[in-house]
């Protein structure tokens, strides 16, 4: 059968049976287990209420229960045993990974790409959020700077490949030391420096995410707030940055974990552009090499990164329940 | 909003400059992609794409096999360069030829010489083309079996083809990988809505025991690393005997797709007017009702949103992809095949790279541009509060 035919099927049956499995449950609910009939029917459609929501919540529950709670588990007890999962070893992949070099190269890296990634992005997108903002073509500017949002991070990385490449005639950084009459280096050989060339190109993809949702907030700031500086005589970069961004602090936090997770997570740009050679390793790359060759050693890489990520986490549900009072 | 107060004229200048030149350095990288891609391979390796509307001076190999006469010892050749049968591809008959800007002997340094210069050659005798073409080469011994080869500089104008397109789609199996790609996403991005769509009216509109710890759930499983799923997900769907296949893939995407889809949705569906919800409940209208009449159709500019997501992240995934779906030739995904084939195999071939990236970049591009109000909608809608 043709993968094409298949997801055609995939579809019908995806769709039918969501479709099916909620009108139907909710058919057998109400008529059959506990029917608005009788001596019982004020009972029984309390009961069917509240019964109601779980069966609205079941598939749901179930899908992400499999996906994505049951791996946590999953992932840690796997990361206690050996390559084969035969043999109970501790935390034996823990201890060699801190015995590895390349590992804490990773995590070293990772630290970096999470210091300067998020923070550049957000900087980048507040800026271009403000500078755009009165302007009359602003919308189109801003359009554009969204585009790479789109690409996934292999065309962007490849797309990159071309700006960094080792020919003048190919690579633009190149072309511009070869007219200084510099010589051609290949920006993904340099040690450390090569680490914020691959930066270069998530911040690239990250800057537009970071200004839409700036953009929004400096438009939901009061205007009386600024105009009263203005006459208070404030100039524009006091009205910026003391009166501006302090309001909008709440949503710079919140781009800011946003990319800093979306960072943690990306293996794509460094296994495109380096593969992790260089010195260019980072978690989610380290964690790919060991993918179908030894389990152990990839889920207690993932745990590590789940433990990196974790008081995001927390912080993210702790603001969610504050919203939610 | 013009000449409100604060704003001054000189920084409005400046304003103006500096978003010009931030959205040039946004765009140059892609343009450069898009110009290669279109650009003629022997062009690509001689000239850069900020060139490419430049022609560009080329060099070309020819075997002289022209009038050949003898007088005295020597054999005389006399021809035309644009005459010779490897020159008829660039320049064909009957078209105006650009002028010959140097020559050489040696395809080492085949404009080692300005035209129209008397040098000798390799064969005892000497050689002189022209700008026009024309060439005299003299030699002691008898040419007319091998003819000796000549080595021309011309400008040549800039060409641009869809070649590179050709060979991707066709030979490199980049054809294939798009149809596969599209075999994964559509599934994907269509199946995880509707399970979400219910559960967010739950989560929104419904009142039981729990509610704000699921919502915390949620909200706490939006960050979960993907990473970890994969290695225990992987070895249950073999157990099951899905393996590594489409069928795996789209499970894995939905339910990978489910948190955001969650959130997003039923952000939006608590911002639905009550009123609406409590006069159809007074109206004798179930909650599947109410979901499917009246809480569905308002809540389009979400679902559109979520779908424009969940759509561009799974057309755009390497991780899922190499790990769920089989790593053969067939079912290679675009992205698999940019970063584990392509990228090996043709490595230098920029026009190649070039032309598959943006094949892989295109719909996202397309999707993006014809419904990027939903996009930004549905951003602002899990982010600000």
């Amino acid at each position: 059968m043709s993968p094409m035919l298949q997801g055609a099927i995939t579809i019908v049956i995806g769709v039918g049976g969501c479709i099916g499995y909620f009108y139907f449950a909710n058919l057998i609910l109400d008529k059959v287990i506990f029917p608005a009939r009788g001596n019982d029917a004020g009972r029984n459609i309390n009961r069917a209420n509240a019964v109601r929501p779980w069966l609205f919540l079941f598939p749901a529950i179930f899908a992400l229960g499999l996906y994505l709670v049951y791996p946590v588990v999953g992932s840690f007890i796997r990361s206690l045993y050996n390559r084969a999962g035969n043999e109970f070893i501790g935390f034996g992949n823990y201890a060699n990974l801190i015995a590895d070099e390349t590992f804490r190269t990773a995590f070293f890296n990772n630290f970096l790409w999470v210091l300067v990634v998020p923070a550049m992005a957000t900087f980048l997108g507040l800026l271009v959020a403000q500078l755009t903002d009165r302007l009359s073509w602003g919308n189109i500017a801003k359009s554009l700077i969204f585009m790479p949002m789109a690409i996934s991070f292999v065309g962007a990385s490849l797309i990159w490949k071309f700006v960094y490449a080792n020919d003048p005639d190919i690579g633009i950084i190149n072309a511009i030391r070869a007219s200084m009459g510099m010589d051609s280096v290949d920006p993904m050989q340099i040690p450390f420096w090569n680490n914020f060339f691959l930066m270069v190109i998530l911040i690239w993809i990250q800057t537009g995410f970071a200004m839409v949702i700036l953009s929004a907030a400096l438009r939901g700031i009061p205007e009386e707030t600024v105009e009263a500086a203005i006459i208070d005589g404030a100039n524009p970069f006091q009205v910026f940055f003391k009166i501006k961004v302090p309001q909008i602090m709440g949503t710079i936090v919140v781009v800011w974990t946003t990319i800093t997770i979306l960072v943690l997570k990306v293996f794509d740009i460094v296994y495109t552009m380096t593969g992790g050679n260089f010195g260019t390793e980072i978690l989610p790359s380290y964690m790919m090499s060991f993918m179908f060759r030894d389990d152990g050693r990839a889920t207690a890489v993932a745990f590590v990164i789940m433990l990196v990520v974790l008081p995001v986490m927390i912080w993210n549900i702790v603001q969610a329940r504050k919203e939610m009072r | 909003m013009d000449n409100i107060a604060g704003t001054k004229s000189s920084l409005t200048w400046a304003v103006n400059i500096s978003v010009v030149f931030l959205v040039v350095l946004w765009l140059i990288p892609t343009i450069g992609l898009l110009v290669s891609s279109f650009r003629d391979r022997d062009q690509i390796s001689v000239s850069a794409w900020w060139q490419a509307p430049l022609p560009v001076e080329q060099a070309y190999r020819l075997r002289a096999e022209g009038d050949i006469t003898r007088t005295g010892d020597l054999w005389v050749i006399e021809g035309n360069v644009f005459a010779a049968s490897e020159m008829a591809e660039a320049f064909p008959e009957g078209t105006d030829h650009p002028p010959i800007s140097a020559f050489g002997t040696t395809g080492r340094d085949p404009g080692a010489y300005a035209a129209g210069e008397e040098v000798p050659n390799r064969d005892g005798g000497t050689l002189v083309i022209n700008e026009d073409g024309s060439y005299v080469f003299t030699t002691n011994e008898d040419p007319s079996e091998r003819p000796p080869r000549l080595y021309v500089m011309a400008e040549t104008p800039p060409e641009f083809t869809t070649a590179n397109y050709d060979t991707v789609l066709g030979g490199d199996g980049m054809g294939q990988a798009f149809i596969n790609t599209l075999t994964v996403t559509i599934p994907a991005t269509v199946i995880p809505i509707l399970i979400a769509a219910f559960a967010a009216y739950a989560l929104a509109w419904m009142d039981f025991p729990g509610r704000g710890l699921l919502i915390a759930a949620v909200v706490g499983l939006l960050v979960v690393p993907l990473q970890l799923a994969l290695v225990p997900l992987l070895s249950l769907h073999q157990q099951i005997g899905i393996g590594q296949s489409f069928v795996g893939i789209w499970l894995a995407h939905t339910g990978f797709g489910l948190p955001l889809a969650i959130y997003l949705l039923r952000n939006y569906m608590v911002g639905l007017p009550r009123d609406i919800i409590e006069s159809a409940k007074v109206d004798g209208a179930t909650d599947f009702q109410i979901f499917t009449k009246i809480i569905l159709p308002l809540s389009f500019p979400a679902l559109a949103s979520f779908a424009i997501f969940q759509f561009l992240w799974t057309w755009n995934d390497l991780l899922v992809a190499k790990v769920f779906l089989p790593s053969s030739d067939e079912s290679w995904v675009m992205t698999v095949r940019i970063a584990d084939d392509l990228l090996g195999s043709r490595g230098g071939d920029w026009g190649i790279l070039a032309a598959a990236a943006f094949v892989s970049i295109a719909v996202p591009l397309l999707v993006f541009f014809s419904m990027q109000r939903y996009l930004v909608r549905g951003l602002l809608a899990g982010s600000v509060k």
